[in-house]
């Protein structure tokens, strides 16, 4: 947690005992349905009432259709209720949208900036759209541009800025007319961790001088950490809400660290523990395991702490000592309190579960090797000289944020794209000579949902398996295995287009496993997908590393390169550290900071490489 | 007021910096319509000029020697001789030649005996087979041969070389168009279809990038009034559509030489209505469709198929089906191909141009008000 912020919230929650008036925002018993094509009715919000004060950061927090958008949405006059009233700085949102629209500031996920446009150009637009009268306008411009930092681009065009200066673009564009209150939806996806801490020093600056009201949804748990207020929302419902301490209050006690040994990594122990009865979560951090354990072991708080530990140890058939207590942070309360249905996880322990042997290694011990790889565009170099090396059978992730070039070396490694120069050996082939004897031991995960949504998922299998050149009896028995593995056999007959988002991931990989591949690329599979989606992913991947596949992986969670054997990170197609996520950490190690995050890791990387 | 302004002129700026910066509606604005004007100007004739024939002549006789003259004579034709039917089969086969034209070994003897009056009947038969693949064209070289025979026929009547003279003369004059060049046609209707264009096509895209891209949910939370999005987005446009139709015109005047008769306080005014027309039938799509790859679907169904096969821009109205013709009726383009033919070759006409005028008036009060009405300052 960087310092500089963590005090800023102290001296907020100092000020904020004062602070009981009107709300900035209140919802009543809000509801709100969608009518699907089909004529089916979908609940997104489910009688919500909340309240939303000047001078706080109240954080918006849930799994994804949760109803984070679409509340948020009906506060900026976008949506209409179904049911139950939204009031703004004391207004109904349906019948005076207009008002509150010129007092409010509002930034959409996806936020709405003209790429055509240059940053000054952009403001301007919105300052004509608010009515900020030119007078006031150019000190108005001049304070957004040093609190941003984009006073150099101003002529800039905005589709040529970075994924973190577009957005503290449109936050500034947002705020360009003082809003009492701001509404911001996921503001920090995709962005680099450098760039995430700027914007919320913006917005914390903001609440502390302007003393605005400012309701932020977010990904992000160690973000809501950092929020006066958090609301859970769950399915529609506020499931819980309050000061982040008095979410992790209850967590006392339930946290623990698990170090790995000689016996076990801390890969393995982490898949010992996950989806076992009474732990709630299971994540690796800082190369240690992270234990939450569902409920209060013991009624006699003295003994809680021990048995936990003796719990954990028992499963990892190793002694209570070697288990640490942990203070609780927002993420270990969240995980253990959303409830969840579909949390059971098959995980292969036996060697009967075994998805399939790979291909014994060819006389190359590496499984992707490149040298000096460059590929540009025009005059835009996408990746420049990236030297790698993916060993068999590991799991190597490919880290930067949105824009970094993580996506254009992918597509080079699977043949995809040509690469400008440089080498790539994938499998022990060269790819630029056999490409399709090198693909054939691939499997390829897109980014994007890519397959045929019109299709049910036994045709997808069936399609996807006979173009890898599977048939009968062996496709038999990979589309069982797929079925039985992923979770998918409820929905064999259903359209692929019709399957809930984690599905939807689950079909995509099973596709890219058909064919037994060595090598899985995988391209951003936990973008979009609620943190429960994305450690049950985790676990899944694990085991097929466990197995023998080469996974390589793209991600924008810094945290999740906790997972990975060894790692590069990128940014802006420059290679910024390669290594184990050990060695990376380390080197952000200061005196000040014993035990760097990976966030922090990027953070002293990327600098003296900003724009 | 100023408010009202200044949000106004914002949308505008913006508009216009992306009208300049982004090269798809440059190139949908003002190349397109250049192509247009070129494959329709140099390429698309709805005339026939050296058609290929074959001429098989089997007989010797100076009248049929005369006649074949006559044939070969014409600019309409480019004449072969074949010496034998096999022989022209395989030329026209080989689409070498369109048609061919056969005068039988007896045609100066019957002609001889005609004019002698004791002849064994009046009429020499010229045998002529046309490849009817495509039946317009088939048609009109029919028609250029039965009017070289009829020439060459009352010729012989004027030099008393026969006494059979044709019952009735008619003598032909077109007006307008008068040397009823297709183009002088096609030209004006071309400016109907590339407002079209602009109008519907590029309004209905530009929106929907904007729902795409995100940009318009930010500009929904704005306290911009309808009217301001619907008048930023409409003058932009309307001011490309009316350069596109100028220059259009241009064109057409002075590369193509194509005719202009009326005012031209007359063609902006009524062009105006149309585009207006289309700019409302653009903006009203877009309020409901959100996706650039439907949107340019609809709006070529929609707006640019009609314009072209349902206005009377290529195909006669009157000689389609009466359903076609009822259904011709509710398409803008219809009215303004009118329009655009009138001012082209006959000039400010009001009575003709009013009533269509009238029709456009209605239709772009119509559309732009469903636009107001469909255009909401929410998702839903």
């Amino acid at each position: 947690m960087n310092s500089s912020v963590s005090s800023v919230s102290v001296a907020l929650t100092t000020k904020d005992t004062g602070v009981e008036t009107a709300p900035l925002m209140h919802a009543d018993r809000v509801c709100k349905t969608f009518d699907t094509p089909g004529g089916k009715k979908i609940p997104a919000l489910d009688g919500v009432s909340l309240k939303i004060f000047q001078g706080r950061v109240t954080g918006l927090v849930g799994a994804d259709g949760a109803g984070k958008t679409t509340l948020i949405r009906i506060a900026a006059g976008l949506l209409v209720p179904t049911a139950g009233q939204m009031t703004l700085l004391g207004l109904d949102s349906v019948d005076h949208s207009l008002e509150i629209q010129s007092r409010v500031g509002y930034m959409p996920q996806k936020f709405g900036l003209y790429q055509d446009l240059t940053v000054i150009e952009n403001l301007r637009l919105y300052a004509d759209l608010q009515g900020v009268a030119l007078k006031t306008r150019h000190d108005r411009f001049d304070k957004l541009l040093t609190m941003t930092d984009l006073a150099p681009y101003t002529k800039r065009r905005a589709g040529a800025l970075s994924g973190g200066m577009k957005q503290k673009l449109g936050l500034a564009c947002a705020l360009v007319k003082s809003p009492e209150l701001l509404l911001l939806d996921e503001p920090t996806v995709g962005v680099d961790p450098v760039s995430r801490r700027e914007l919320w020093k913006i917005v914390y600056d903001l609440v502390e001088k302007d003393r605005i009201g400012v309701l932020v949804s977010t990904a992000y748990l160690d973000e809501a950490q950092r929020c006066d207020q958090v609301k859970v929302l769950h399915q529609g419902r506020l499931l819980a809400q309050g000061s982040p301490d008095s979410f992790t209050a209850g967590m006392q006690g339930r946290v623990f660290l698990a170090a790995p040994d000689e016996q076990m990594r801390a890969r393995q122990i982490y898949t010992r523990l996950a989806g076992q009865e009474g732990i709630a979560d299971a994540t690796i951090r800082s190369g240690r395991v992270r234990v939450v354990l569902n409920s209060p072991l013991s009624p006699e708080n003295g003994n809680n702490q021990e048995t936990g530990k003796q719990k954990i140890a028992s499963l990892l058939n190793r002694s209570a000592s070697t288990i640490t207590t942990a203070v609780p942070v927002f993420e270990d309360a969240f995980m253990a309190l959303i409830p969840r249905g579909d949390a059971q996880l098959h995980t292969p322990s036996t060697d009967q579960d075994k998805p399939w042997t790979p291909e014994p290694s060819s006389g190359e011990d590496a499984a992707v090797i490149t040298n000096n790889l460059c590929k540009k565009f025009g005059d835009f170099t996408a990746v420049s000289n990236l030297t790698l090396d993916v060993r068999r059978g590991e799991i190597f992730g490919l880290l930067g944020p949105n824009g970094a070039g993580k996506s254009t070396t992918f597509r080079m490694l699977c043949g995809l794209l040509p690469a400008t120069s440089g080498e790539i050996r994938v499998a022990g082939r060269n790819l630029r000579r056999s490409r399709a004897k090198a693909r054939a031991r691939l499997g390829y995960m897109a980014q994007q949902f890519s397959l045929y949504g019109q299709l049910s998922v036994k045709e997808n299998f069936k399609f996807f398996g006979r173009a890898y050149g599977l048939s009968g009896k062996q496709l038999k028995i990979r589309m069982a295995w797929a079925f039985a593995e992923f979770g998918l056999d409820p929905w064999q007959d259903k359209p692929a287009g019709a399957l809930p988002g984690g599905y939807k991931q689950r079909l995509s990989m099973a596709t890219a496993l058909l064919h037994e591949p060595d090598i899985l690329f995988l391209d951003e599979p936990t973008s979009g997908v609620d943190p429960f989606a994305r450690r049950e992913f985790w676990l899944r991947i694990n085991g097929f590393a466990e197995q023998g596949v080469t996974v390589i992986v793209t991600t924008h969670f810094m945290e999740e390169a906790e997972y990975c054997d060894r790692m590069v990170i990128i940014s802006r197609g420059k290679t910024l550290a390669m290594g184990t996520p050990g060695e990376i950490r380390s080197l952000a190690r200061t005196p000040e900071n014993p035990d760097p995050t990976m966030d922090d890791a990027f953070i002293a990387l990327s600098q003296g490489d900003r724009p | 007021m100023t408010r009202f302004f200044m949000r106004l002129f914002g949308v505008l700026r913006k508009e216009t910096l992306q009208i300049l910066r982004d090269p798809s509606s440059i190139i949908l604005a003002l190349v397109m319509p250049l192509v247009l004007l070129i494959i329709f100007g140099y390429g698309v004739s709805l005339d026939a000029e050296h058609v290929p024939m074959v001429l098989v002549n089997n007989d010797k006789g100076p009248m049929s020697r005369e006649l074949a003259a006559r044939f070969a004579g014409s600019a309409n034709f480019k004449i072969k001789t074949a010496g034998s039917m096999t022989q022209a089969q395989s030329l026209v086969l080989a689409r070498k030649a369109e048609g061919i034209i056969i005068l039988q070994n007896n045609f100066t003897a019957i002609l001889g005996g005609a004019a002698a009056g004791t002849g064994t009947g009046y009429l020499a038969p010229v045998q002529v087979i046309i490849n009817g693949t495509d039946a317009n064209r088939a048609r009109l070289i029919e028609g250029y041969i039965k009017s070289i025979g009829a020439k060459w026929a009352s010729m012989r009547v004027a030099r008393g070389q026969t006494a059979m003279a044709p019952l009735v003369s008619i003598s032909q004059r077109i007006w307008f168009n008068e040397a009823a060049i297709s183009r002088y046609f096609l030209i004006p209707g071309l400016i109907t279809l590339i407002m079209t264009l602009i109008g519907i096509l590029l309004t209905a895209l530009v929106i929907a990038r904007e729902w795409e891209r995100g940009t318009m949910e930010a500009m929904l939370v704005t306290p911009l009034r309808k009217v301001d999005i619907l008048l930023g987005k409409t003058l932009p446009y309307y001011f490309l559509g009316m350069f596109g139709m100028g220059m259009s015109v241009v064109v057409g005047t002075t590369l193509f030489g194509v005719p202009f008769r009326g005012s031209v306080g007359a063609l902006v005014g009524l062009s105006s209505l149309f585009l207006l027309t289309c700019l409302g039938f653009g903006l009203f799509l877009s309020a409901a469709i959100r996706i650039q790859f439907v949107a340019a679907q609809i709006s070529i169904v929609a707006g640019y198929l009609p314009a072209f096969f349902l206005s009377g821009l290529i195909f006669d109205l009157e000689s389609t089906p009466k359903f076609i013709q009822i259904i011709s009726y509710i398409f803008p383009a219809r009215y303004f191909v009118t329009i655009a033919h009138t001012l082209f070759a006959a000039g400010d006409v009001w009575p003709v141009l009013l009533p269509n005028a009238m029709v456009l008036a209605f239709m772009a009060f119509l559309f732009l008000g469903l636009a107001y009405r469909k255009m909401s300052k929410r998702l839903e």
